[in-house]
């Protein structure tokens, strides 16, 4: 019983535990591994050196896929944290049917990428959405072709993914502006202080965590974005909008080069490293002060 | 643990082996489509005639993509299928994995050699052993056209890629897209390769796509196949990224456009919307010598047991056998593989096909499609695939694809 009483605990957490060792851990060492050897249709074990990563850096169409990582994550992450930042603040000001209009911006969020990226897809394609309707009306020189001009797709996708995410992040942010203490803000009020300043030198300051929590939680969306662009996309025009998990799809699934696969796996793995290694590591270190 | 799972399934096979004694056949395909399903049964239907045990193993999706990662699976595991839809390289990428089974017995029974062309049969050997059975020959260079809108405006059916771009300039000015197309990789691939055949030659083709040769690839001739495919691209109506080939050819179909270059599976379309070929609308292959091929087959894979065995060797068997060939391609819109089936049920685009597959396979012309991953494996053809879907939907030059060719095939190896 007193053995019972001592480990439970860890009793309780050894299955889950193992099962993160195996699937989680486990999988990215065997895919460090087929990153380094010569698999084409199935895994090989013999490395082979850092081939995968020379043959991936001088692709074109990884090239491409990474550029748009930055590209489309940069602008997804800023503007829907603006945007959100923004919404929060205006249903903050005490407005009428705040709960309804807060459902209504955080709607988007229950859809699935698929169902927005196919929506949006019909929304801008210039022979059936927005284009055609507005040269309807008249305006027969309108034009709103990005989802067909190759320069300009990649945009189409920062568009729909942020109409999907900036609710979600309105609802954290509002959160946040709630929790800041109200005794301070009636202080400044009395003060005379414009209620823009409060915003910009109290509020927002204060909220720091919860700018730290949305930058999290978009950028491992960004990262990891597959399915909206498939469906808004394709990927196309060309390989235009290729994003690096739609790019190692294709290698893994459809060209059978798995080693050039699981190298891009790696590469992802890094930049999601690189993000959330420095947030850990300031985690850590405030709890161990 | 690969052991282990063999071990497994073995002693399944043995216990399963003692309770049923008959051919049976685990049969991995993705024709889940409407008529494509129906082409399966056909042979599923037959199989159970003779007795058999066909267990139906279809995995939809991804243009077989899907089913190639539950085949990756079931081999990992140890437990492959009896029959997998396979094709072209692909069937030698996966002997070269040591999983395929020796099919030469019932293959020289029944005298394939002497039934299909040489350079399809050549798909079906590994090293000189029958390894896979095909089932039908896709033509890939084909163009499609609606007969209303040629008559209308005088232009007859283009047999040189100039004539081609004069009739299209014509149809251009009278308001009419010239050349419907769906801005996807494997359609800019599709049409890719019907210019190459033209520019190029047979010679040239098989040079460029089959042997990778980095001279071909960086000729001239490779430029001009670029500057057709710019040509085209102003043929080509602005909303054409990411469109469904069946969608470009319902454009056809209903006068919108004139043209598609596309492989026959579009007759298909045009028959299953009560079109008639020759009155309602026309093929001709592409301008150029030539015909490319795209064959479905089924490799066999190495399985235990008398009774999987058995039903391995009465599937090859029945898949080339007359009936099944000419069953199924009426249903596919394809022709039989073998050369001695009776055609008189099929249409005359089928006819014609069947007629220059057999004229091109003497003249040596019958060659396979790079697009539709019959002439290389994966990794080169995506790597082709790659620069000609960029240089379609860019504007990049000519002579910049050419470079990119060269160095995204090298880069592919």
């Amino acid at each position: 019983m007193k053995f019972l009483e001592d480990h439970l605990p860890k009793l309780m957490l050894a299955p889950s535990f193992i099962a993160m060792l195996i699937f989680v851990y486990g999988f990215i060492g065997w895919t460090a591994w087929v990153s380094l050897t010569r698999s084409r249709l199935l895994p090989r074990y013999e490395i082979e050196g850092f081939i995968q990563y020379e043959r991936l850096f001088s692709s074109l169409r990884w090239d491409t896929a990474f550029t748009n990582l930055f590209l489309f994550g940069g602008l997804f992450i800023v503007i829907s944290m603006i945007l959100g930042l923004a919404l929060a603040i205006f249903l903050d000001q005490n407005i009428r049917a705040e709960g309804a209009i807060r459902t209504i911006y955080l709607y988007p969020m229950a859809l699935s990428m698929i169902v927005t990226g196919t929506a949006w897809k019909w929304i801008l394609n210039p022979g059936l959405g927005l284009e055609a309707m507005v040269q309807g009306w008249g305006f027969e020189g309108f034009k709103f072709d990005w989802l067909v001009n190759p320069d300009m797709a990649i945009y189409t996708v920062v568009l729909a993914a942020i109409w999907q995410s900036s609710g979600f992040v309105m609802a954290l942010f509002l959160a946040g502006l709630r929790s800041v203490d109200g005794e301070i803000i009636k202080a400044a009020q009395i003060d005379g202080i414009p209620n823009w300043r409060i915003y910009s030198a109290i509020i927002i300051p204060s909220m720091a965590p919860i700018f730290l929590s949305a930058f999290i939680v978009l950028a491992h969306l960004a990262i990891k974005s597959f399915d909206l662009v498939i469906a808004l996309t394709g990927g196309g025009p060309g390989f235009s909008t290729d994003l690096p998990a739609t790019y190692m799809f294709a290698m893994a699934f459809s060209r059978g080069d798995i080693g050039q696969a699981a190298s891009s796996a790696m590469v992802m793995m890094g930049v999601v490293f690189t993000i959330v290694v420095p947030y850990l590591y300031s985690e850590l270190r405030v709890k161990n002060d | 643990m690969k052991n282990f799972a063999f071990t497994v399934s073995a002693i399944a096979m043995l216990a399963g082996g003692a309770a049923h004694a008959g051919p049976e056949a685990e049969v991995l395909h993705w024709w889940t489509s409407g008529g494509e399903a129906k082409s399966v049964a056909v042979l599923q239907q037959e199989f159970a005639e003779k007795g058999g045990e066909w267990t139906d193993m279809p995995v939809a999706g991804g243009g077989g993509d899907a089913a190639m990662q539950a085949l990756r699976a079931r081999v990992l595991s140890g437990n492959a299928p009896t029959a997998v839809q396979l094709k072209g390289p692909a069937i030698q990428e996966w002997y070269e994995e040591g999983v395929l089974a020796d099919i030469s017995a019932v293959a020289e029974a029944q005298g394939w050699a002497d039934v299909l062309p040489a350079s399809i049969a050549g798909h079906m050997q590994c090293e000189g052993t029958w390894c896979a059975a095909p089932v039908n020959v896709h033509r890939v260079d084909w163009i499609w056209a609606n007969a209303d809108v040629l008559e209308a405006n005088g232009i007859a059916m283009p047999t040189s890629w100039d004539e081609f771009n004069a009739a299209a300039e014509k149809l251009q000015a009278a308001g009419i897209i010239p050349l419907a197309h769906g801005g996807q990789a494997w359609q800019d691939a599709t049409v890719f390769e019907a210019v190459a055949l033209g520019i190029l030659g047979a010679d040239g083709f098989r040079k460029a796509f089959v042997e990778l040769d980095e001279a071909t690839l960086t000729s001239d001739e490779m430029i001009a196949v670029f500057d057709q495919m710019r040509t085209l691209r102003g043929f080509v109506d602005p909303n054409f990224p990411g469109r469904d080939w069946n969608l470009a050819t319902a454009m056809v179909m209903n006068g919108e456009a004139a043209f598609q270059i596309m492989g026959d599976w579009a007759k298909g379309e045009f028959l299953a919307a009560g079109k008639a070929p020759g009155e309602d609308f026309l093929c001709a292959s592409v301008p150029g010598e030539g015909f490319l091929y795209n064959v479905d087959s089924f490799a066999m894979f190495e399985v235990g047991g008398d009774d999987k065995q058995e039903g391995q060797a009465l599937l090859a068997e029945l898949i080339v056998g007359k009936n099944f060939q000419k069953v199924f391609n009426l249903n596919k819109g394809s022709i039989p593989a073998r050369t001695d089936v009776a055609l008189d049920d099929f249409d005359s685009c089928a006819k014609l096909s069947s007629d220059d597959m057999a004229a091109s396979s003497e003249g040596g012309s019958l060659l396979p499609s790079y697009a539709h991953g019959m002439a290389l494996r994966g990794a080169q053809s995506g790597a082709i695939t790659d620069v000609v879907t960029s240089h379609f939907n860019s504007d990049m030059t000519s002579e910049d694809a050419v470079a990119q060719l060269a160095a995204a095939v090298a880069n592919s190896m």
